[in-house]
């Protein structure tokens, strides 16, 4: 019975991963140009109810219209529509750390959920912060968004080293 | 933080299931692997069936079966059927002229409950079978964990 549990893990293993694709496969994932940056704000108007126009050209401007080994900005696009994007950096330093990935955003089209797309843009990101010489990952969630806790949980994040800190200014 | 007995009983047992969804077990089979007692677990096991996570399986071979959805169930799920884990502000005590001290570690206190929530909420059983298969600990540069879930 001792390897009973492993051998049920690697049976979950099989379920859960087997229908996705693979990375190297992954459809329509790629580099965002400018052109993509109006699907991009209209996704994440569908999905946050708020048009931040300036914000996300800004977005683009700092990590896609440069894009080299640690500015990334990746979308998913299925027939002209922006189906998915994650954005993400290599940092340095910061709070004393050495190099990490850092994943800023990540967001999929309601309709095209919990059918891996999600996780084939993170690998994706992965990859690239790998390629980058980087051997983690970071990012932050707000503790009230389980969805988008319980997706970063299920890539293998776990809490951090770092404890963030904030205080009222007034 | 610390699971009661019955939580951290119920947490091996609805995990060691839904390992294999197919497979059932006995409570006696599953208290032998984790050294628990089989008393309490079968007892644990009820509940569990209570709260629909496992499905008794009578007759000669029964046992108990996983009867959820792995990918959707979270270990909230399972923890809150035996006790109570809220972040829950209000029950600050009422603003009382001297209670300030009690005020201020109550205040402290709901930021690592609100933690620790978040924390259950997140985790769905499918994540932890596959934090299971991927033994992060075993590379880690920190000593893996000796005991199990601590158990008060
Ligand atoms: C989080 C998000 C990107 C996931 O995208 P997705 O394409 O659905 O992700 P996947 O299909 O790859 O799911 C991977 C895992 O995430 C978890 N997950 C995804 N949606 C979930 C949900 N609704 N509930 C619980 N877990 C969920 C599951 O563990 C899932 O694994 P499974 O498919 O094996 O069950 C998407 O839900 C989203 O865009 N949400 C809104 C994001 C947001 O609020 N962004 C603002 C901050 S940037």
């Amino acid at each position: 019975m001792a390897n009973r549990l492993a051998a049920g893990v690697d049976r979950v293993r099989r379920t859960t991963q087997a229908p996705r694709p693979r990375r190297d496969q992954a459809p329509g994932i790629r580099p965002a140009t400018e052109t993509d940056v109006p699907g991009v704000i209209a996704l994440d108007q569908d999905v946050t109810g708020l048009l931040k126009r300036d914000y996300w050209h800004d977005m683009f401007e700092r990590y896609g219209a440069h894009p080299d080994a640690t500015r990334i900005f990746l979308v998913a696009e299925n027939a002209g529509r922006i189906d998915g994007f994650i954005v993400g950096e290599v940092r340095a330093w910061e709070f004393g750390s050495t190099p990490s990935g850092w994943v800023f955003a990540v967001q999929v089209r309601p309709g095209r959920r919990v059918q891996g797309l999600g996780s084939r843009l993170f690998e994706t990101v992965c990859d690239r912060f790998r390629a980058a010489g980087v051997d983690r990952v970071r990012t932050m969630v707000a503790p009230e968004n389980t969805v988008i806790h319980s997706f970063f949980r299920s890539q293998g994040m776990m809490a951090g080293p770092f404890i963030e800190l904030e205080m009222r200014l007034d | 933080m610390r699971f009661q007995k019955a939580t951290a009983i119920a947490l091996y047992a609805v995990l060691e299931l839904a390992a294999d969804p197919e497979r059932q077990l006995t409570a006696v089979e599953i208290a032998e692997k984790y050294g628990i007692s089989a008393h309490h677990l079968a007892k644990v096991l009820r509940d569990l069936g209570r709260g629909g996570l496992v499905d008794a399986v009578r007759g000669v071979g029964g046992g108990y079966r996983f009867a959820g959805n792995a990918k959707r169930l979270t270990l909230m799920d399972v923890v809150s059927l035996f006790e109570d884990v809220t972040a829950d502000t209000d029950e600050l005590p009422p603003q009382a002229a001297g209670q300030e001290i009690a005020q201020a570690l109550r205040f402290v206190l709901t930021e690592l409950d609100r933690q620790t929530v978040a924390t259950l909420r997140s985790i769905t059983l499918s994540t932890m079978l596959k934090l299971v298969a991927r033994r992060p600990w075993a590379g880690a540069e920190t000593k893996p964990p000796r005991r199990r879930v601590r158990q008060a």
